[in-house]
C-alpha cells in the first residue's frame, strides 16, 4: 500500500488522521509506533518527525506531519472522491479552517491537559494536578457554551455539512466521555449532545474505534 | 468605505498577524479599534463578531471570521492573484506550508506567546512578570528553535523555497521577543537568526510595526 501512517491508534492525533483516511476511502497501512518504549523519540522516528510525535504519513516519496495538515492535505486532494469535508466555495472552506482553528486554539489544549493530569500521569504513577483540571474544566465549560450556541444556528459546527472541523474533535471527545469521565460536559448541552451523537457514529469513525480493539 | 475590516489593535499579536497579511497582498482595510483594557471585546457587539471574545475579528464585505490563522488563510487564497504569494499552488508544496504553520499553532506560539505576554505585553499594562512561567517557557521554546535550526539547512524558508503564510504567521512573537532576554536564543542559532532578520524588514511587516507606534 502506498500511504503508511505511523502512530498507535488508542492516540488523539492518529486517529485524527486515521478518521479522515477512513472518511475519504483512502487506503493507508497503520505503522504502529510503540510510545511506552520511547520509539517516537529515536533518531530514526525523528527523522520523520522532529518534535518525536505522532501521527507521521509516508506516501511514496511524500512525507508529512501535524495530524490537521495531513487531514487538510487528503481531504483536499481527494475532493472528489469520497465525502467533501472542506467545502466547496472560498467562504465555506474559510469557515471550515475558522472552527479547526477553534478546535485547535480554544478546545484542544484544555481536553488534553484534563486527560494528561487525570488520565495519563497516574497511569505512571505520578500525581495529577486536581485543581489544574478543575481550571480547565471551567474554561472549556465556557467553550462548549460557544459551541451550544453555535449548533443552534448550524447542524455542524463550520456550516450545515460535517467537515474536517467536526472531525477533528471527534478523538478528544471521546477521551473526555471515557477515560476522563467528563460526559457531563456534553450531555447537558442539547446540541453539543446531538452533535456529538451525529458525529460518533459516523461509519468512518467506528471503524477507527474497532482499530482501537 | 472598505470591504475589509479588522476589528482589533495594533498591539495584539494576532491582529497583527492578519494586518500584516492583508498588507504582503496590498489590499486596503479599514482597523476598526477594540478597546481591550474597557472590557470591549468580552461583550455585544463584538462578541457577535468573535464569540470566544478574541481580537481579532475579521469582515470582508458579508462575509465574517475570526482565528487569524483561518483569516490569513482565507485572504491568501481569496486574493491569490494579488500582491505577494504566500501560499503555493502545488499540493505537496502546500501541504509542508501546512504542516510548518501547524508547527507555528502548536509549539512554538504556545512558549512564544507565554514569553510575549510576560516580557513584552505585561510590562506594557503595568503587570508583574512571573519568572517561572519565563524560565519554563524558554526552555521549551529552545527546543523548538533547535527544530528550526535544523529545517533551515535544508530550506530556505520555514515552509519552503519562498516566504509564505508558515514564515508570515511567526512575524508578531518573534517582533516582540527580539526586545526581550529571548533574543539571545535567536541568536545563537545562526539559520534561525537570519531567517528572523530577513522576514522582520519585509516592506508589509515595517507598516503592522508603523501602526505600533502610532498607538
Amino acid at each position: 500500500m502506498a500511504l503508511k501512517v505511523y502512530g498507535p491508534v488508542r492516540a488523539a492525533c492518529p486517529q485524527r488522521v486515521l478518521a479522515c483516511l477512513l472518511e475519504m476511502g483512502v487506503e493507508f497501512e497503520l505503522i504502529r509506533v510503540d510510545l511506552d518504549s520511547g520509539e517516537h523519540k529515536q533518531p530514526d522516528f525523528l527523522l520523520r518527525q522532529p518534535f518525536g510525535q505522532v501521527p507521521a504519513i509516508e506516501d511514496g516519496d511524500f512525507r508529512l506531519f501535524e495530524s490537521r495538515a495531513i487531514i487538510r492535505y487528503y481531504a483536499t486532494k481527494y475532493v472528489e472522491r469520497g465525502t467533501n469535508l472542506i467545502g466547496s466555495t472560498l467562504e465555506e472552506k474559510a469557515l471550515v479552517d475558522q472552527w479547526l482553528e477553534v478546535e485547535a486554539h480554544n478546545f484542544n489544549d484544555l481536553v488534553y491537559t484534563i486527560v494528561l493530569q487525570l488520565v495519563v500521569f497516574p497511569k505512571m504513577g505520578q500525581r495529577g494536578d486536581l485543581a489544574l483540571v478543575r481550571s480547565c474544566e471551567e474554561k472549556l465549560e465556557k467553550v462548549l457554551d460557544v459551541y451550544e450556541e453555535r449548533l443552534s444556528k448550524s447542524h455542524y459546527l463550520a456550516a450545515d455539512f460535517f467537515s474536517l472541523a467536526d472531525l477533528s474533535h471527534l478523538p478528544a471527545i471521546r477521551y473526555l466521555m471515557n477515560e476522563a469521565g467528563m460526559g457531563h460536559l456534553v450531555r447537558n448541552r442539547k446540541n453539543v449532545n446531538s452533535w456529538w451523537m451525529d458525529i460518533s457514529s459516523r461509519p468512518a469513525w467506528k471503524k477507527v474505534m474497532k482499530l482501537m480493539d | 468605505m472598505a470591504t475589509i475590516k479588522v476589528h482589533g489593535n495594533a498591539l495584539s499579536t494576532a491582529a497583527q498577524r492578519v494586518m500584516a497579511c492583508l498588507h504582503e497582498k496590498g489590499l486596503p482595510f479599514e482597523l476598526v479599534l477594540v478597546d481591550m483594557r474597557a472590557g470591549e471585546h468580552k461583550r455585544e457587539p463584538f462578541l457577535s463578531l468573535n464569540p470566544f471574545g478574541q481580537v481579532p475579528a475579521f469582515e470582508d464585505g458579508d462575509l465574517k471570521l475570526f482565528e487569524s490563522r483561518a483569516v490569513t488563510q482565507y485572504i491568501a487564497h481569496a486574493y491569490a492573484d494579488k500582491g505577494n504569494q504566500l501560499i503555493c499552488l502545488d499540493p505537496k508544496k502546500m501541504a509542508t506550508v501546512s504542516v510548518w504553520m501547524e508547527v507555528e499553532s502548536h509549539h512554538f506560539d504556545s512558549a512564544a506567546a507565554m514569553l510575549t505576554w510576560e516580557l513584552a505585553i505585561k510590562p506594557l499594562i503595568g503587570m508583574a512578570t512571573e519568572a517561572t512561567v519565563v524560565e519554563e517557557n524558554k526552555v521549551k521554546l529552545a527546543k523548538v528553535l533547535d527544530v528550526y535550526e535544523a529545517r533551515l539547512a535544508q530550506s530556505k524558508y520555514i515552509g519552503g523555497d519562498n516566504f509564505t503564510l508558515a514564515d508570515l504567521h511567526h512575524l508578531p512573537s518573534v517582533q516582540y521577543l527580539m526586545t526581550t532576554q529571548v533574543k539571545e536564543l535567536f541568536d545563537t542559532r545562526p539559520r534561525v537568526s537570519a531567517w528572523c532578520s530577513e522576514i522582520l524588514a519585509r516592506p508589509a511587516w515595517l507598516k503592522v510595526c508603523a501602526l505600533r507606534g502610532n498607538q
